[in-house]
């Protein structure tokens, strides 16, 4: 799908709400949007969300041989993913000029910077290294994805454990996280980008822009730095011509927006490491977010049923049903290796909203294990459906009839006893069932 | 086999559908059934009896339906494609089983449907048309005649990136749609090119809803904070402008927060921003 047009009106109105002073989420011009950081339930998973940009990041680590010129490094590698999910406008499985400027940029910051100390990845010189591997998915596009994906990024490499290993002369162990707690990845240094965007051929400067401010645009400077002010990346783009002033300046905002978001990051790690250890075989993480009480959720509260004269209706019914006529169900053998039992398979989903109810009004569990594994067979329906035929009309009959599997597979019916007439009384329950239902509606 | 089967798919799905009179205002999901009034006594005791839906004038009644948004008619069936809550309209007359049913569901992808006043980005000039983008899943066309006063000789002024208003004439689903800017009449009736000041946002098309009917409280409130101009199309799109930048900003940030807002609070920001 296209992307939505930049109308003439919000171009213009944007370029004078900047000579303004102005933004149009209220911001000041060096002000970040709120940033968010949640941690899954493994290791090395997290979600950083840059106001309506939300960025997923996954560490995943692997045993591989190391590169031939590099025998004694790990490997790291990085991928950033632009979803449809994200925008309309991103075309899935195609490697767009952003993706591969966004790429790489991730790339010089993180790899080249060596914030990872990559030696401590070698198991085995020569022969088995770590891969790290960090995948990062765009979930939401509101502008400025680099500085959203480059803290996702060293968030989920702090976050990240990998297993622990031992070598004892040619034999190489490795442990899984019950026998030995898993360990961090040792890193010197936290880069972070932070981008710049530049209007009216630099008059103008902006921190964070969204996605309308990057629209009208006419440049932007990403500065890779870590707290220490050291700068890992610096990259111009949109072909502006900056001053050695501007860029000194964008410099020393970097370093205090660097500062403020490390301490952010080491917030949340803690907090998180805190939740972890308190609440053993608690929630954490994402899994801590997910309510029970929407509706949405997968729980459902158990309602009561009156049970009060259950007893009687079902010897009524045991007393008016006919014995149903004998089934007999030989396994048929279609070719080697399968089997069939009855004349077909059916969707049974109808039928256990029924057999559930049955199930708390007579307070055992037959009549659900019986209904769960029935296959009908065409036979026994005229028998027992005739009855109430011009009640139940063309409903299916599937829910009156019952197979019990063969005598020889006895484990699945609990009680392999089970009485002539208390099968009927299952047969016949749903259909009593119904013809309520059609009286209410 | 197959048709015992199909008698299953019938009979559950007649167990599950529900009369649309008894689910008026409650929530409804995707793939239900829904029986009108007419349907609920064909239903009835009898049974099996004739199970017609009467979405046509017919003989026996005369009533008439409208499917609205959310509802699709299939075959003598009706079902609702889309999760929401179920409305009803009575027809202009009143009484009787007719009128229009929809579903107020919470979304942000516009689904154009004729009638509806959007606001459109032109995004080329091709001949005689225009394609104008409204947030559906393909561009409008829009025939540079279809302009109040506009003849073969006298053309529109109209440049790519500007914002129109108008109406859709036709809007039929694997269809592009068609807008004009002139009523049957052949009037403008507000509708045309907005101006080139101004801001444009987009909030959801519940909001739009809400914002559009005829008893809306927050568009007055509104309207006491500042002297304003605002156009609202269904598509989601709002253009506002008022004397300064930061007037406009704050209704744009004003309009988007009333979604998520109760009327208590809503007042107090309003009354707090009527001081300042």
């Amino acid at each position: 799908m296209k992307e939505t047009p930049l109308s003439n009106c919000e171009r213009r109105f944007l370029l004078r709400a900047i000579e303004e002073k102005k933004r149009l989420d209220g911001r000041q011009t060096y002000d970040y949007r709120n940033i968010k950081i949640s941690f899954g339930t493994d290791y090395g998973c997290c979600i950083v969300e840059l106001g309506k940009t939300r960025v997923l990041g996954q560490v995943s680590c692997e045993l591989v041989s190391p590169k031939l010129n590099r025998a004694t490094e790990g490997i790291l590698f990085f991928n950033l993913e632009l979803s449809q999910m994200a925008a309309p406008a991103f075309e899935p499985g195609r490697q767009s000029d952003l993706l591969v400027k966004l790429n790489r940029l991730l790339e010089r910051c993180l790899r080249n910077s060596k914030c990872i100390d990559t030696e401590s990845l070698c198991v085995v010189a020569g022969e088995k290294v770590w891969q790290i591997r960090v995948d990062l998915h765009l979930l939401n596009h509101d502008g400025n994805i680099i500085d959203a994906a480059s803290i996702a990024a060293i968030v989920a490499l702090c976050h990240f454990r990998r297993p622990d290993v031992s070598v004892q002369g040619d034999e190489v162990t490795l442990y899984t996280p019950e026998e030995r707690d898993p360990v961090p990845l040792s890193i010197h240094h936290m880069p972070i980008c932070v981008s710049f965007a530049f209007f009216q051929q630099g008059t103008y400067l902006l921190v964070d822009p969204n996605e309308r401010e990057e629209r009208v645009m006419d440049g932007l400077l990403v500065i890779a730095m870590n707290k220490h002010r050291e700068i890992c990346t610096i990259q111009s783009s949109g072909g502006i011509m900056l001053l050695k002033d501007q860029v000194l300046r964008c410099s020393k905002i970097a370093g205090v927006k660097v500062a403020e978001i490390t301490e952010l990051i080491q917030k949340a790690l803690e907090n998180d490491q805190k939740v972890r250890h308190r609440k053993e075989g608690g929630k954490f993480g994402f899994a801590e977010s997910i309510a029970n009480q929407r509706i949405t959720a997968f729980k459902m509260e158990k309602a009561p049923i009156d049970t009060s004269d259950v007893g009687e209706k079902a010897e009524e019914i045991i007393a008016e049903a006919e014995p149903p006529s004998e089934v007999v169900s030989n396994p048929v053998l279609w070719t080697p290796g399968t089997a069939q039992i009855g004349e077909g398979i059916e969707n049974s989903w109808g039928d256990l909203e029924d057999s559930e109810k049955e199930d708390e009004d007579e307070g055992g569990s037959e009549e659900a294990v019986i209904l769960d594994s029935v296959k009908m067979d065409a036979g026994v329906i005229s028998n027992i459906g005739s009855q109430d035929a011009p009640i139940v009309l063309s409903d299916s009959e599937e829910e009156e009839m019952i197979i019990l599997e063969p005598d020889k597979n006895p484990k699945k019916i609990r009680t392999q006893t089970i009485s002539v007439k208390q099968e009927k009384a299952a047969s016949k329950k749903p259909m009593k069932k119904r013809k309520k239902k059609r009286a209410v509606n | 086999m197959a048709e015992a089967a199909a008698i299953a798919a019938e009979s559950l799905a007649g167990s599950k559908a529900r009369a649309a009179r008894t689910v008026l205002g409650q929530v409804v999901l995707p793939g239900e059934e829904l029986l009108l009034p007419e349907q609920e006594d064909a239903e009835g005791p009898g049974g099996a009896g004739e199970r017609l839906l009467r979405l046509n004038p017919g003989a026996r009644s005369r009533v008439r339906v409208v499917c609205g948004p959310g509802l699709r008619r299939s075959g003598d069936r009706l079902l609702v494609t889309k999760c929401g809550r179920l409305r009803h309209k009575e027809p202009g007359g009143g009484g009787g089983g007719g009128g229009v049913y929809w579903v107020d569901s919470q979304q942000k992808r516009y689904v154009p449907v004729k009638g509806d006043h959007v606001i459109g980005i032109v995004t080329a000039k091709s001949g005689d048309i225009f394609k104008v983008d409204v947030g559906g899943s393909e561009p409008a066309s829009l025939s540079y005649l279809a302009f109040e006063g506009a003849t073969k000789r006298n053309r529109p002024n109209v440049q790519v990136g500007d914002l129109i208003y108008g109406q859709f004439l036709v809007a039929n689903k694997d269809m592009e749609p068609e807008m004009v800017c002139i009523d049957s009449c052949g009037r403008a009736n507000g509708m045309g090119v907005i101006g080139q000041d101004g801001l444009l946002f987009k909030v959801t098309l519940g909001l739009i809803r809400k914002l559009l009917a005829p008893d809306c409280e927050i568009i007055q409130e509104v309207g006491k904070l500042y002297p304003l101009e605002i156009v609202f199309g269904m598509n989601g799109r709002i253009w506002v402008k008022a004397k300064t930048i930061q007037q406009t900003l704050i209704l744009a940030n004003i309009l988007e927060a009333c979604e998520h807002m109760t009327t208590d609070q809503r007042k107090q920001i309003f009354s707090r921003l009527a001081e300042s």
